[in-house]
């Protein structure tokens, strides 16, 4: 009950801001005075070359995820998890996105891209894997570039900090899915 | 780390499929998924170029700056004692904001450039202070609205509606931002308070120095 109010609020929501921004956006610009779709042709270039640049990650991780499941070594890893997936809520076929996700943003994409290929875009799974992918951000590449720009060695709390934010958006992630999608 | 989680992935892989005799197997997968990785990156490509556009139209249109506006309380609060037409303040709303409209790639110089003036206020210049943590605790939570790579990426392995995640990726950033605050807060009182308790001595010697 709770859970279809719920849908549709957020089905609200997601068809109606990306028209909306998109609207908004370009109106906004042209009555600034700027060359919109010259602006927009600079940007698009770099989408074509961002996408092009994710292919090494994809080949890389999704080859050494299709190994690892289609081995049998994934269910290994699953059962001897399980307690710890129970307790969670985690669905198994998650966990490696889970894991990736603070490590490296290319490769979680990569798992991400591979859960929606496996499973389906449109299954439970593919949603939490998009979900969990969109709601944090790759921690300790933040941290290194972050931190590094500018020399700080000592970085006190900064790391405990963002997996523990990255924990709540994964479980948040898997929660909310759950009681959205599921049925 | 990754290149840890890569190899033990493979490796794993491959000694298990030779333990239970499946050896024949694993060229065919290596081969069938980076085939359909070069196959998700081409139907990634179109709507990224797309959007990309858009962002860049947003971008240069200062479209920014009023949800920068809306913004400014919030920054106050989270980031104390920085003046507020301070550079880095300046800096730190300009990386929220693009972090909220899920402009990562303009974030990450703002970011950067928000570090370099925290530097100029920073005592101890090997540590992080607690504004760096602070800015660090929310780029690693990216509070971000519109998802753009993942709706992409949908649309290109055949979801239906490619946005409709969209609603539960507001809720889970929420709660990870939310999170990141929260912890953020008690960290930075747990540590001034340690510091205040263990070393009073540097704070004095440096004040008198300045004077």
């Amino acid at each position: 009950m709770m859970g279809m109010a719920l849908f549709s609020v957020l089905n609200i929501i997601s068809v109606w801001v990306v028209p909306c921004l998109i609207l908004f956006a370009l109106l906004y610009a042209y009555f600034r005075g700027i060359k919109v779709f010259d602006t927009f042709i600079e940007g698009a270039r770099e989408g074509f070359t961002m996408s092009v640049r994710l292919i090494p990650f994809l080949v890389g991780m999704m080859v050494a995820i299709g190994l690892f499941r289609d081995s049998g070594a994934m269910e290994l890893f699953t059962n001897l998890l399980a307690p710890l997936i129970r307790f969670l809520g985690i669905p198994a076929e998650i966990l490696p996105l889970a894991f990736m996700r603070p490590i490296s943003g290319g490769s979680a994409l990569a798992i991400t891209a591979e859960i929606m290929k496996t499973y389906g875009a449109d299954s439970l799974l593919g949603r939490i894997a998009a979900t969990m992918q969109g709601s944090t951000d790759t921690t300790l590449y933040i941290l290194t570039v972050y931190f590094g720009a500018v020399g700080i060695k000592k970085t006190r709390y900064a790391l405990t900090v963002g997996l523990l934010a990255d924990l709540a958006g994964i479980l948040a992630a898997v929660f909310i899915c759950n009681l959205v999608f599921k049925g | 780390m990754v290149n840890l989680l890569w190899v033990g992935m493979i490796t794993i892989a491959i000694i298990f499929a030779g333990l239970n005799g499946n050896m024949e197997m694993i060229t065919p997968i290596i081969f069938a998924s980076a085939e359909n990785a070069v196959s998700v990156v081409f139907g990634l490509i179109s709507i990224m170029t797309f959007w990309l556009g858009i962002m860049k139209i947003i971008e240069k249109s200062g479209f920014i700056h009023i949800v920068i506006f809306l913004l400014k309380p919030l920054a106050y609060w989270l980031f104390p004692g920085i003046p507020r037409n301070h550079k880095a303040m300046n800096a730190m709303l300009m990386n929220m904001g693009a972090n909220l409209l899920g402009m990562g790639n303009a974030a990450t110089p703002f970011g950067i450039k928000a570090m370099e003036k925290l530097q100029t206020l920073n005592d101890k210049p090997d540590t992080a202070t607690a504004n760096m943590c602070t800015l660090l605790a929310l780029n690693t939570s990216s509070l971000t609205l519109i998802p753009t790579t993942i709706i992409a990426l949908r649309a290109a392995t055949g979801a239906l509606n490619p946005g409709d995640i969209i609603g539960t990726t507001i809720i889970a950033t929420f709660t990870s931002s939310l999170t990141a605050i929260a912890c953020d807060r008690i960290f930075r009182h747990y540590y001034s308070w340690k510091d205040k308790t263990r070393t009073p001595l540097p704070k004095t010697i440096k004040a008198a120095k300045r004077n």
